[in-house]
């Protein structure tokens, strides 16, 4: 049996469109004789996209029972019994209720895939695990609903769905995306001008990559990324796979075997962006560090402005390309 | 080349826009659909926005419609005013006399790119709409990327043909709002008929023109920050910057910037701080490596000042750089007791990435 067809409608905030266009796309494909269902569908109260699932089967949601109270979350098992030819999962990012099998819900969507069932699904930009800085440093929220950087990759098809800020918030305004009192709040937080036409640019970019990446060769950079136990190790392993995404080439990254017991949250970071972390041993960090970059053939060695040894390292180095990191810091703007 | 020129816009004439604009008369707005290739669909979102603000009691009106055999396209269509084109010797016009008497809030344009015939007001569409737009009408359009001027040797490379007729991308960057119709290339190349574009011909048309959509939309950022008095980068592209001396072996680094600015679709920049007493050797290599930086595409600036580290940082930061790429310190040159300028240039770059290279004893 063939894997399944992820088809990813990418957008830029609430209320874009995105559901609207994925049940679109499911009803066209009902009308073109295909077996579709809904996976999992969160109506928000969004007439419109409602009255579209009329006449789409919905396969029932499965209800989990966690210390005393009652959650609801697509039933997975339920949608790979009924295999249809293609199911709409709604909110690729979202985290599954307490008492799921499963963390998150872009595993059940590999999981449906791997049944032979092509997806349909939604996302928003900010819940991309390598942008997660960038998404913090324009709006100043941190999103702690990520999906891997390599999922979207596995997608055959992403498509941007656009509307401008302006038209958002105008759906905004008319209670069409959020009830009045959520709305004003939204408006006054995460849905300003400047914060929508960011993302929209980022979404926009990152729909133009994913066309780019498969059609391009290999490139010929070997990265590595230094890792030291300090928070800003994780903007560096964001920084360094993004690089390494664009440039198409094979990113690793090693840290002193006496940091290891500190290194957990950052190696799950790494993990989660498929960057394998290795620990070396290290009497003296930056010349260790220098050596086993030059034995690797690195042509790119990354390093955090915080590492302690960074003028050492980079007077170990001088033979290759170093890049320091930056650190971007949000100044309060009104 | 000779169309190059021809398709320029008119600088003037933006700039009376412009003015226009800032005088604040309500002057109509524009919003413009970008289609990557025919059949996308950019006529028929255009036809439901107006569809949609009709029914929020908006008065809209077709000031020029495309026929274009599609059913569903021509229902949308018969459910709007349209006010009929004008004959003009053997061909026809958008009606611009008829459309301002009929003074509606928002008016429908399709084919935004259309050349009008000879003896018209104006020798183009695009022309035609900044007059309804400076008589306050709201305009609502739709064009697709082959016919932006800017975009056509690209296109060209991509498809081997070239429109002949094409609207200054100025004239899109003006629109308030850009909305990019994106479907995926083999749905496209699915409903078009025989002897149209490849899907690989497609996909990379529509990686293009989501690109030129990225630049239009961070654009409107920037004026949007500028005018709000938001000094902070926000904008999500690539700005590279390359700190080059009279000793530094710039090529590498040069073509490293380029290969990085072409790869993450940025835009790179060069500057080099005056010094004076150079030895004549070092002044040819410095010429020849800034020429070639020109080659390169990249903007290049002679900066002026007697800290270069500091003078590069505020000239980075005013820029909005994101990624400096400079030589690592040859080690002779400086003294351990002193921090060497890298050293400097590394602890005030917060922002910004620093990408140190390595560097050859000359050249």
């Amino acid at each position: 049996m063939s894997k399944g067809k992820l088809k990813v409608f990418l957008g830029y905030a609430a209320g874009v469109g995105k559901t609207y266009r994925m049940l679109l796309e499911a009803r066209q494909l009902l009308d073109q004789g295909r077996d579709v269902v809904i996976g999992y569908f969160e109506p928000h109260g969004r007439r419109d996209t409602i009255a579209l699932t009329a006449g789409l089967e919905t396969v029932p949601r499965k209800v989990y029972e966690h210390r005393g109270s009652v959650f609801e979350d697509m039933d997975t098992e339920a949608v790979i019994a009924r295999h249809p030819e293609v199911a709409a999962v709604d909110e690729f990012a979202h985290t599954n209720v307490p008492g799921s099998p499963r963390l998150k819900r872009w595993q059940d969507v590999m999981l449906l895939l791997q049944a032979g069932i092509d997806v349909l699904t939604s996302l928003n930009i900010q819940h991309m695990e390598s942008l997660n800085d960038q998404v913090w440093h324009v709006t100043g929220i941190r999103v702690r609903e990520t999906v891997p950087d390599w999922i979207l990759q596995e997608a055959s098809e992403v498509v941007m769905v656009d509307v401008t800020p302006r038209a958002l918030l105008h759906r905004l305004e008319r209670g069409v995306v959020y009830a009045p009192e959520k709305a004003r709040q939204a408006m006054d937080n995460f849905f300003t001008e400047a914060n929508l036409s960011a993302l929209r640019e980022l979404a926009l970019r990152q729909t133009a990559h994913q066309i780019e990446e498969k059609r391009d060769a290999a490139g010929r950079d070997r990265i590595l990324l230094w890792l030291t136990p300090h928070p800003a190790a994780a903007m560096l392993i964001r920084r360094g796979r993004r690089v390494a995404d664009y440039l198409n080439s094979p990113c690793t990254a090693v840290f002193a075997q006496r940091d290891e017991a500190a290194m957990e949250p950052w190696l799950n970071v790494c993990r989660n962006l498929r960057i394998d972390a290795k620990a070396i041993p290290c009497g003296d960090p930056a010349r260790d560090v220098a050596d086993y970059a030059r034995a690797q053939g690195v042509t790119q060695l990354f390093v955090s402005r915080n590492t302690p040894e960074l003028a050492r390292l980079v007077s170990m180095a001088r033979d290759m390309q170093v890049i320091i990191v930056a650190e971007r810091v949000r100044t309060n703007t009104a | 080349m000779a169309s190059k020129e021809f398709c320029r816009p008119d600088p003037d004439q933006l700039l009376r826009r412009i003015q226009t604009e800032e005088s604040g008369a309500a002057r109509g707005r524009l919003k413009i659909f970008l289609g990557y290739a025919p059949r996308v669909g950019k006529s028929m979102r255009m036809f439901e926005e107006g569809l949609r603000r009709m029914q929020r009691g908006q008065d809209v009106v077709a000031g020029a419609i495309q026929l274009s055999g599609s059913r569903e396209l021509e229902d949308v269509m018969h459910k709007i005013e349209c006010v009929p084109p004008l004959r003009v010797g053997d061909g026809e016009s958008m009606d611009v006399d008829a459309i301002l008497g009929r003074a509606p809030q928002v008016c429908l344009i399709d084919e935004l790119a259309r050349e009008n015939p000879a003896g018209s007001r104006h020798a183009n569409r695009w022309q035609d709409v900044e007059e309804l737009r400076a008589a306050g009408v709201n305009v609502v359009g739709a064009i697709n990327l082959q016919y932006v001027c800017e975009q056509q040797d690209a296109v060209e490379r991509i498809t081997g043909k070239r429109a002949a007729n094409s609207v200054p991308a100025a004239f899109v960057k003006s629109a308030d709002e850009l909305v990019m119709v994106d479907v995926p290339a083999d749905e496209v190349s699915r409903h078009s008929q025989r002897g149209s574009l490849q899907p690989e011909q497609l996909s990379q048309l529509r990686e293009l023109a989501l690109l030129f959509a990225a630049e239009v939309v961070e654009e409107q950022l920037q004026r949007y920050m500028e005018e709000h008095g938001i000094r902070q980068s926000w904008g999500t592209q690539e700005r590279i910057l390359v700190c080059i001396t009279p000793r530094s072996s710039a090529r590498a680094m040069l073509d490293s910037a380029a290969r990085a600015t072409q790869r993450f679709h940025g835009q790179m920049f060069v500057v080099y701080v005056k010094q004076p007493d150079l030895l004549r050797e070092q002044e040819e290599t410095l010429e020849a490596n800034l020429r070639y930086a020109r080659q390169l595409g990249a903007e290049v600036r002679l900066l002026e000042g007697a800290d270069p580290i500091a003078t590069i940082l505020a000239f980075a930061r005013e820029e909005r750089m994101t990624q400096l790429f400079i030589g690592h310190t040859q080690r002779a040159k400086w003294k351990f007791w002193t921090p060497a300028p890298v050293d400097r240039l590394i602890a005030a770059a917060e922002g910004m990435d620093v990408r140190l290279f390595p560097q050859t004893a000359a050249t």
